[in-house]
């Protein structure tokens, strides 16, 4: 018999996520003590969590119930009694089931319109409806539904409303904005950058409060615009302003050759942008503007302060009853939450899309 | 693009059109007009201006409010309420985007002469106050020299605290805070001796955030004027009548012993002060261009001043704030109203 080396059988620990751990965890022995430190700090900050969410939380009753447990438990009783407030703000009591629609329908809409077949200019068409009927549900008056006027809507749906209008009608307005910024026309130019670098120039918060504060004294005697809708113009005019420049930012990565391809089959400007410079360069920039449009989405918090109560106001408002005083955080947590569903559909989404139309670019 | 500004311009005006209210005339007229009393109020002050759970606003400027609509147009249901920060308030105001601003806002001379505005009767008079733990048994801020006191950055408060050590030689050792809430938990986690902001909001403080509300004792000294009233804007003499009576009309119920349960048995009083105010014997309302039921339906609506007090910010509420300042002038107190006669 041939004295034939015998492969060894790997030491056990050698693979598998033992041996993983072993090596990257535990290779010295300072890594060693660092990572059964970093254990035991983890093991006990989820004990604590976990104590306080649940275990020692308290799910139903009264304020005086939470404050026997202070600091021991988180009050989800506030969530209980504070929902339909901290969702539909002060929208009527027993008219909330109009804005609970609304969202539902909004979110199944969403939800279709991310199935690519579906995608057409009906579809386009049918989004502008959807978003009248939405609106007709919030503000009634036909079908036997009553009035509420708009300073009462609140919570969830005045989010979505504002954010979703917002980066709606910003969007063209960017794409405007930014052509118009390339434009070979000086006029068009130099009032593109003008307002550009006007709106990029002063935060969203001065923008709101000029348009709540001071734009009414500037209105004729007996004129007055709704609160809301100046929100909403302050928000569309703001986000153009940021995606215009995400917009110019894919114009510029469109080598000459396509404009100079698209000039020589004879094509007029607006058809050539239409048919062969945006659709390329919007595909460039889809990570940046959903970038803005997460970030329009979470400033809509900020018309609180020309008093309207967005999902975060309406919770701010809800924790400001002296009886739930102590319990902010829990108030906090549950908006958290919410945000993050919607942001996080927003950027998961835009990573398929981005897979979905990503064909590298060859030059 | 000039289509575009164009198209932009129309839409505006169209939702002007749509969205947009007129405004000519009084006050008065319009909300008339529109039968409907809209009132500015706090985003959200405990006792004073707060949604409740179903949304709908509570509070002692609120009930101002509904008073006012219930005497002027019938029913306090005729209310709209628009939550404004302070900032927003004047300018609201001022664009008739309100027509009665009733904030917890302190009547000053300026705000009640060049800003154009008339301050109808104080609704609740506030002070700045200093908490205290009971335990180092103080019984006046002047003992307070040397000692810590938490306090909220930039505001009227930390300058009146400044004023108040600095006319009493107190060595003033203050520990100061960005946010309301972060001097407050600082205060609980005895991290000052003392804690001073309005008194009103002492106490809800002291009902809401203290482990033991009883541990902690509220010190007699105000150090600051803080007469809260309802505003409304120079030239409506009419409506700035109307707006100053109800409040003395609530008043003065409560000094007639009127109350939301009883007004109706008190019509047959012999009276003869229940009986103009109560439009028994008429020409109190006439006077003010209102019918003679003016006072019955304010008070049948939100109840007297004293039941006010008593269901948002005083013994019935969270916040068991005592009448102090607030009581009747015949119980010690600030609260007087003019002859109605």
């Amino acid at each position: 018999m041939a004295d034939r080396p015998t492969q060894a059988e790997p030491p056990p620990l050698a693979r598998g996520p033992l041996a993983w751990a072993r090596r990257h965890l535990f290779n010295t022995w300072y890594n060693a003590i660092l990572t059964l430190g970093a254990l035991y700090l983890i093991a006990l900050g989820l004990k604590a969590a976990i104590n306080w969410m649940i275990v020692n939380a308290v799910w139903t009753g009264s304020g005086a119930d939470c404050h026997a447990s202070m600091g021991e438990g988180a009050c989800w009783a506030l969530i209980a009694e504070k929902h339909r407030f901290i969702l539909f703000g002060t929208y009527p009591y027993e008219e909330q089931w109009r804005p609970a629609l609304a969202i539902g329908l909004f979110v199944v809409a969403a939800g279709l319109s991310t199935w690519r077949r579906l995608w057409s200019r009906a579809l386009i068409a049918s989004w502008f409806a959807l978003l009248m009927v939405l609106a007709l549900l919030l503000h009634g008056g036909v079908l036997g539904m009553s009035v509420v006027r708009t300073e009462l809507w609140g919570g969830l749906p005045l989010t979505i409303l504002l954010s979703v209008v917002g980066i709606g009608l910003s969007l063209p307005l960017a794409i405007l904005l930014a052509l118009g910024r390339r434009s070979s026309m000086p006029l068009i130019r130099a009032v593109s950058v003008g307002y550009i670098e006007l709106v990029r120039g002063v935060p969203l918060i001065s923008i709101l409060f000029m348009a709540s504060v001071m734009f009414p004294l500037f209105l004729p005697e007996g004129l007055t615009i709704d609160k809301l809708l100046r929100a909403q113009v302050g928000i569309i005019l703001f986000s153009a302003a940021y995606l215009a420049e995400v917009v110019r930012g894919g114009l510029q990565a469109i080598p000459a050759g396509q404009y100079e391809a698209a000039d020589a089959l004879g094509l007029g400007y607006w058809r050539k942008m239409r048919l062969v410079i945006l659709p390329q360069a919007l595909k460039f920039v889809i990570p940046p503007l959903v970038n803005s449009f997460i970030a329009t989405f979470k400033d809509t918090s900020l018309v609180i302060i020309i008093g309207l109560y967005d999902l975060l106001g309406a919770a701010r408002t809800a924790t400001n009853d002296p009886v739930w005083r102590a319990f902010t955080t829990e108030g906090y947590i549950f908006v958290a939450a919410i945000f993050f569903v919607f942001c996080s559909f927003m950027s998961r989404y835009s990573r398929r899309l981005e897979r979905g139309t990503g064909e590298r670019r060859s030059p | 693009m000039r289509t575009f500004t164009i198209g932009i311009i129309a839409g505006l005006v169209a939702m002007m059109a749509i969205f947009g209210s007129a405004r000519a005339g009084t006050t008065l007229d319009t909300v008339r007009a529109h039968d409907m009393l809209t009132c500015g109020v706090n985003t959200g002050l405990a006792g004073f201006a707060q949604p409740d759970s179903k949304g709908v606003w509570t509070g002692l400027d609120v009930d101002t409010c509904k008073a006012v609509a219930a005497a002027l147009l019938g029913s306090p249901d005729k209310t709209k309420f628009v939550p404004l920060n302070a900032q927003q308030r004047f300018p609201a105001l001022q664009s008739g985007e309100i027509d009665l601003l009733t904030r917890n806002t302190t009547w000053t001379l300026p705000r009640d002469s060049s800003a154009g505005f008339n301050f109808a009767p104080v609704t609740y008079y506030d002070g700045q106050g200093f908490m205290a733990k009971k335990a180092l048994n103080l019984k006046s801020a002047k003992e307070l020299s040397g000692a810590t006191i938490c306090v909220q950055q930039g505001t009227t408060t930390e300058l009146n605290l400044a004023d108040y050590f600095r006319a009493n030689k107190l060595e003033l050792k203050p520990l100061v805070f960005v946010e309301l809430a972060e001097a407050e938990q600082a205060f609980f986690a005895d991290r000052c001796d003392a804690y001073t902001t309005d008194a009103s909001g002492l106490a809800s403080t002291r009902a809401a955030k203290a482990g033991s509300p009883d541990d902690y004792m509220i010190l007699p000294e105000r150090i600051s004027k803080e007469p809260l009233a309802p505003v409304v804007r120079h030239g409506d003499d009419a409506f700035f009548d109307i707006v100053k009576w109800v409040v003395y009309a609530l008043i003065e119920a409560e000094e007639r012993g009127i109350t939301q349960a009883n007004v109706d048995e008190m019509k047959a009083s012999q009276d003869p002060n229940i009986m103009r105010l109560l439009g028994t014997t008429p020409g109190m309302g006439e006077a003010l261009g209102l019918d003679p039921e003016w006072a019955v339906r304010a008070i049948k609506a939100v109840g007297n001043y004293g039941e006010i007090f008593a269901r948002n910010v005083g013994a019935g509420s969270p916040l068991k704030l005592e009448r102090g300042l607030n009581a009747l002038w015949t119980n010690g107190g600030l609260m007087y109203a003019m002859p109605i006669r």
